[in-house]
């Protein structure tokens, strides 16, 4: 507005000046708002486009799963199909021998497998054997490892044919190209970064001796001989490092044709060759020695472009996936023998510690459970209570004390409920631990506040001449409220009730007091059996160690959002059913 | 009308609160560091047997010790599990409270890791380096001072010359006992401190040793993201992730599977569960769950529980934990409990 004050509205008092530079100002100054409310709409559309594809692209990673396809061995009656996985695998690469060579193989199929068989023996299709063709679920890692988790096999670069000798149980490549030579480089990198490392040990004993040599003049008595003890030891540990790593310089700098091994800290050589993938060990210029991983169908020499090198970055120390894991994984990715299926059995199993083969539905069916609890007390008891303190109670300091209580009531924080709830309903009534009832009696309590203020407002919104129509032409006043505030009211109390309902949903503080935050894999059929909800698998998968659990924590957070969006979409319909004008 | 519909259905749900008697599933809680070996088991226990599986709260040793301790019946859970051994006085708690006869099992070890990210410089650690740099008050020749380390190479000159910083869990945590107990009250006790006064010994709350929740995933990620760093976490989860975090060698020995196995490594602790001897027949499965648990096909030298990242136990042992198993031992009283 203008200044209304103006006396005398002349013309140059628009068109002054001042008053064009005021005009200006004050447009700027509503230029400005405008701004920052778009950043502030900007900032908040950021933060959920952030989240939202944070969750949806880890998400992504846990709706497929991966198969690998065996011709299983399966009698009648089998009842141990641990054992038929692991017979199974034996027979599809008989060429893994060997303890740790066994477990690595039996490493990349998962229980689930055995499950799966289980399951389809109980229900009657599963067919008997000596090779039935089957799929067995993969295991976390393995599953990790095709997606890329500890890193991609790349292809280095080869030219000129590929001699192949047998050297014991090893062989011995020979390729007249540089094809080693990356290679070579790394074993001499990894050398010199182990003689810079002992260099730095031995700098830092350097270090302390002097130090502990400044200290030296004012020490007396049993210090002093402890700290000359102590320069003593630090300075044989600095000449025992300064000689390893000057051992490790003459293997650097010495002869050209010196043989260096690859350890397990250095990146992965991999050649893939005859149809077999062999493992470098150790290399020179030119040759290397090389350990089969998945045999070779003869020992030809390989002509160019017959031949490939495959390097894995990250050191086999460093992940969980080893080499030879590798090379079969890439065998049967290449023989076509791996599956990637949607993961649909994240919706039919519950919570498991392995990752591939646990679930949400126990989850999500606790929650339904809990929910419905909630609802059918807080509901009701709210609207109730709100009813009684809006059209029927009398306005005294009684009341008033209560409507205090209700609204601070809404600020107690939720882990309160859960200590009330574990002395009130466990201890002195009774109601069975981790149970939904446990949980909704909770739940209820902590959302009651809020139905009843939204109720209250809700209420009170709807205009007296609707009362003073129903009275007029003779309603009671329970018909009055029934029949006609009420229905008017029901789409705010809804909205209320369903920010309840909302905030009840994804509580986990209460619940842990009442036993809820726990590993149940029972579907709970009803609510006194045991039961978990959806933030609490949230929060026990996000805390499990397995690297697998990260996408799985993110699939559950997008079912929770499912579930809330399904829940306010019900009331939103709810609520258009219900909305009248007047 | 709709609304006095729902009235009945809540009515109803209070009532059916009261029909609870009885329950068919074994209900565990305790420890959470052996949460995962405990669920594990419980899994397999219900996959293999016609059980129902067992339901496992993770409420911290302490906790559960305390809910097992409070009664007999079936409100009360039947096994505890525990990342240390039941104290006299959760003992006389029991006791007290009825539940005479327990049966105590020792299922293995856990290391605890001091590590930072893969890339930063190794540290090589003692347990007094780790008492000076991280305690309240250091007492060196008999001088107690407040802490004033804010170096590594000023606690010892041999390490880095990085600032001291340490994300660890919080004082409810197992977790951080053990390693209050473990290195730093040993490393104080190396310091020249008497027993008494090493007990006193308290984490410096001045932010050298920072508090990041009992989360160790938290704990990992933090460390990535950040070098200079180091952080304390039990070996599950060095295990999981030794592509991006490694342990600091403490008293020259690496925390690697069979150095903690053997005892080499020195911060490590014992795990153990408690079994309600009165619930045993009354409560289906319990036995065959201790059975289960003691089997070598879960914490054997391959063990599905060994996958998990438990540390075995030593072959005799296990041979004498499983005979109490079989033979129901409980406790005297005898036993040598803090």
């Amino acid at each position: 507005m203008t200044d209304a004050a103006s006396p005398t509205p002349d013309a140059s008092f628009h068109s002054s000046e001042q008053a064009v530079a005021r005009l200006g100002k004050r447009r700027a100054a509503e230029w400005r708002l405008k701004l920052y409310g778009m950043i502030a709409i900007g900032v908040a559309a950021l933060a959920l486009v952030a989240l939202l594809w944070n969750i949806a692209a880890r998400t992504m990673n846990a709706a497929t799963e991966h198969y690998i396809a065996v011709e299983a061995q399966i009698e009648p009656g089998e009842d141990d199909f641990l054992r038929v996985v692991k017979k199974s695998a034996r027979a599809a690469f008989p060429y893994v021998s060997g303890r740790s060579g066994k477990r690595e193989l039996y490493g990349l199929f998962s229980d689930g497998a055995a499950d799966d068989m289980r399951r389809a023996q109980e229900a009657g299709t599963l067919e008997t054997g000596d090779a039935v063709p089957m799929r067995f679920l993969m295991s976390d890692t393995a599953d990790l490892y095709l997606r890329g988790e500890f890193g991609v096999l790349e292809t280095g670069a080869t030219t000129g044919p590929l001699a192949i000798t047998p050297e014991g149980k090893d062989y011995r490549l020979e390729s007249g190209s540089d094809a080693f030579a990356q290679a070579l480089g790394q074993a001499k990198t990894g050398l010199v970064r182990e003689a810079a490392t002992l260099r730095r040990q031995a700098a830092r004993q350097g270090a302390g001796i002097t130090t502990l040599e400044e200290r030296l003049p004012g020490l007396t008595g049993p210090e002093r001989e402890d700290t000359l003890a102590q320069i003593a030891r630090f300075g044989a540990e600095r000449d025992r490092l300064e000689g390893q790593a000057s051992a490790l310089d003459a293997l650097i700098t010495g002869d050209r044709q010196v043989r260096l091994a690859l350890t397990d800290r250095m990146a992965s050589f991999l050649v893939a060759v005859n149809g077999g993938i062999l493992k470098l060990t150790e290399v020179s210029a030119g040759t290397a020695l090389a350990r089969p991983l998945v045999p070779m169908d003869g020992e030809n020499a390989a002509p160019e472009g017959a031949w490939s090198l495959r390097i894995l970055d990250r050191p086999e120390i460093g992940r969980p996936v080893k080499d030879r894991q590798v090379a079969i994984l890439e065998t049967l990715q290449s023989d076509g023998r791996i599956e990637e299926v949607a993961n649909w059995k994240f919706f039919s199993l519950s919570d498991s510690t392995q990752p591939e083969i646990a679930g949400i539905k126990g989850a999500l069916i606790g929650s339904l459970w809990t929910m419905l609890v909630t609802f059918c007390l807080a509901f009701p008891i709210g609207v109730m209570a709100a009813i009684y303190l809006e059209e029927f109670a009398p306005r005294n300091r009684f009341t008033d004390f209560i409507e205090v209580n209700i609204n601070n009531l809404a600020a107690v924080p939720s882990i309160v409920f859960g200590l009330l709830g574990l002395a009130v309903f466990l201890n002195f009534f009774g109601v069975p631990r981790s149970s939904p009832l446990a949980g909704g009696l909770v739940l209820a309590l902590m959302t009651l506040p809020t139905v009843i203020i939204a109720a209250r407002a809700a209420i009170r919104a709807v205009p007296p001449s609707i009362r003073w129509a129903a009275m007029g032409i003779g309603a009671s006043r329970t018909q009055t409220v029934f029949h006609h505030v009420l229905p008017l009211a029901m789409p705010g109390i809804l909205t209320g009730t369903i920010i309840g309902m909302a905030q009840a949903l994804g509580e986990t503080a209460p619940l842990l007091m009442i036993g809820m935050v726990a590993f149940i894999t029972a579907v709970p059929e009803g609510i006194t059996d045991s039961a978990t909800v959806l933030p609490v698998q949230v929060f026990n998968w996000a805390n499990a160690s397995e690297r697998a659990f990260d996408m799985r924590t993110a699939a559950a957070i997008a079912v929770l959002l499912a579930f809330l969006v399904v829940m306010n979409a019900v009331a939103i319909i709810l609520r258009k059913r219900f909305e009248r004008r007047w | 009308m709709k609304s006095r519909n729902i009235l009945a259905i809540a009515a109803l749900a209070a009532f059916s609160a009261t029909a609870a008697g009885a329950r068919d599933e074994i209900r565990i809680v305790g420890s959470s560091t052996v949460f995962p070996f405990s669920t594990a088991v419980a899994e397999q226990f219900g996959k293999k047997t016609d059980f129902a599986t067992p339901v496992v709260e993770a409420t911290g040793s302490g906790g559960g010790l305390k809910l097992f301790c409070s009664g007999v019946g079936a409100e009360h859970p039947d096994i505890a599990n525990s990342s240390r051994r039941m104290k006299k006085k959760e003992f006389d708690l029991c006791q007290s409270n009825g539940v005479t006869d327990i049966i105590e099992v020792k299922i293995g070890f856990d290391g605890i890791v001091i590590g930072n990210a893969i890339d930063s410089p190794a540290y090589d650690l003692t347990r007094q380096d780790i008492y000076k740099a991280l305690a309240t008050e250091v007492t060196q020749y008999g001088r107690t001072t407040e802490n004033a380390f804010g170096n590594w190479s000023e606690v010892n000159p041999s390490l880095p010359a990085q600032p001291i910083e340490v994300l660890g869990p919080p004082p409810t945590s197992g977790t951080r006992d053990a390693f209050e107990e473990l290195a730093m009250q040993a490393g104080a006790r190396d310091a020249g401190l008497d027993k008494a006064a090493a007990k006193k010994v308290t984490v410096r709350s001045d932010g050298a040793y920072i508090e990041a929740g009992e989360n160790d995933n938290l704990i990992v990620s933090k460390l990535e993201a950040d070098p200079a760093k180091l952080g304390v976490f039990g070996f599950s989860f060095l295990d999981q992730n030794a592509d991006r975090i490694k342990g600091a060698k403490v008293e020259g020995v690496e925390p690697t599977f069979d150095n903690i196995a053997s005892g080499d490594y020195p911060v490590s602790r014992d795990l153990w569960f408690y079994v309600k001897k009165a619930h045993i027949g009354v409560i289906p499965g319990i036995a065959e769950y201790m059975t289960e648990f003691l089997d070598e096909d879960a914490i054997g030298e391959d063990g599905y529980a060994v996958e998990k990242g438990l540390i075995p136990l030593e072959e005799d042992e296990l041979e004498q934990f499983q005979s109490a198993v079989t033979d129901l031992t409980v406790m005297t009283g005898e036993e040598e409990l803090h």
